[in-house]
């Protein structure tokens, strides 16, 4: 049974690795074009038609035929152009925080709505442990009484 | 104690959204000042950005500031632009004709492949320094919209005109006589 597990478990892995490090070591222009900003236009080079963007097709192109991998591409436009031609930073450095930042966020964020919604509820149920709101204290109850007996009359 | 952390955290968001603020409108500032170009428009001669660049035609870097004393001709151009490749020939001939009268030529290339550039200098023959920033870094200080841009710098390091284009030959001298003029 443990080994029927493991053994699910490596081929679920490898069918969600293995299209990953192909693409990683057999990039296509495709999805490069997606990966890499244009200098002069600031779009993808999917978007843009300008010759800057024409030459570094042909410069993806004519390393994908010389069977670079993507980061080694990649690296070679950066070395060029600076790490703006990146569509999305790199994973080092402060730009990590890009990465890393969003996600801790988000947990955050819902750690702090979760934390409300509870709040709320017992609040509306009454078993928050602090008065209930919009319950007076009794000498301030019965003044109202009073005045509103008063105002009616 | 809990209401006074609550509000030490109050504090402190509000102080993180007006930084985030405060960066937004300077960045927004920045890129919307048209950078030296607007300047020349508005008929301002601010000193040249003072770029610090490496050679294409050889080791080391070049800084503007270290042409003062001299007219400067600051021409931005890419391999990849057409009207660049029409210029060059006349640049070439402008910094020969002009060295010994103390004006000098130089080619900033940007947003290029340094490979290019170099095959580009080869091709037409390039002698005048040619530097490369192939992140673009300058070309907002500069204000530069397209590809080929030049700016003539007077001898004092500041910017006397600018031209939009490909340059003719009558443009090259006008700029250059005005900026040993002024």
């Amino acid at each position: 049974m443990i080994l029927a597990r493991a053994a699910v478990l490596a081929i679920a892995t490898l069918a969600v690795a293995s299209p990953v490090l192909a693409s990683e070591s057999q990039p296509t222009l495709a999805e490069l074009e997606t990966e890499v900003i244009c200098p002069t236009c600031h779009t993808t080079l999917d978007q843009s038609s300008s010759p800057v963007a024409d030459r570094m097709r042909t410069f993806i192109r004519s390393r994908i035929a010389a069977g670079n991998t993507k980061a080694e591409i990649k690296g070679r436009l950066v070395e060029n152009f600076g790490e703006q031609v990146l569509a999305s930073p790199p994973k080092k450095g402060f730009n990590l925080l890009a990465w890393v930042l969003p996600p801790v966020a988000a947990v955050i964020g819902a750690a702090v709505i979760g934390m409300l919604a509870v709040r709320w509820s017992r609040r509306r149920d009454g078993h928050d442990g602090e008065e209930p709101v919009g319950v007076a204290e009794p000498d301030v109850e019965q003044q109202i009484d009073d005045e509103l007996a008063r105002l009616d009359a | 104690m809990a209401t006074g952390l609550r509000r030490v955290g109050q504090a402190l968001a509000i102080a993180v959204v007006l930084a985030l603020l405060a960066v937004l409108a300077w960045r927004v500032v920045r890129k919307s000042d048209g950078g030296a170009a607007a300047a020349i428009r508005r008929g301002e001669h601010p000193v040249a950005p003072n770029f610090d660049l490496s050679r294409l035609d050889g080791p080391g870097s070049l800084q503007v500031s270290a042409l003062r004393g001299k007219a400067v001709v600051l021409n931005f151009w890419a391999s990849w632009c057409l009207p660049c490749k029409k210029e060059a020939p006349l640049l070439e001939e402008a910094s020969q004709a002009w060295r010994s009268k103390g004006v000098v030529v130089v080619g900033v290339d940007a947003n290029d492949f340094k490979s290019d550039a170099r095959r580009f200098a080869r091709r037409y023959r390039i002698t005048y320094p040619l530097v490369y920033d192939g992140p673009g870094k300058w070309l907002d200080d500069y204000g530069l919209s397209a590809f080929p841009e030049t700016f003539f710098v007077r001898p004092d390091g500041r910017l006397s005109s600018w031209v939009q284009g490909e340059l003719s030959k009558e443009e090259i001298e006008t700029g250059i006589r005005k900026a040993l003029r002024s």
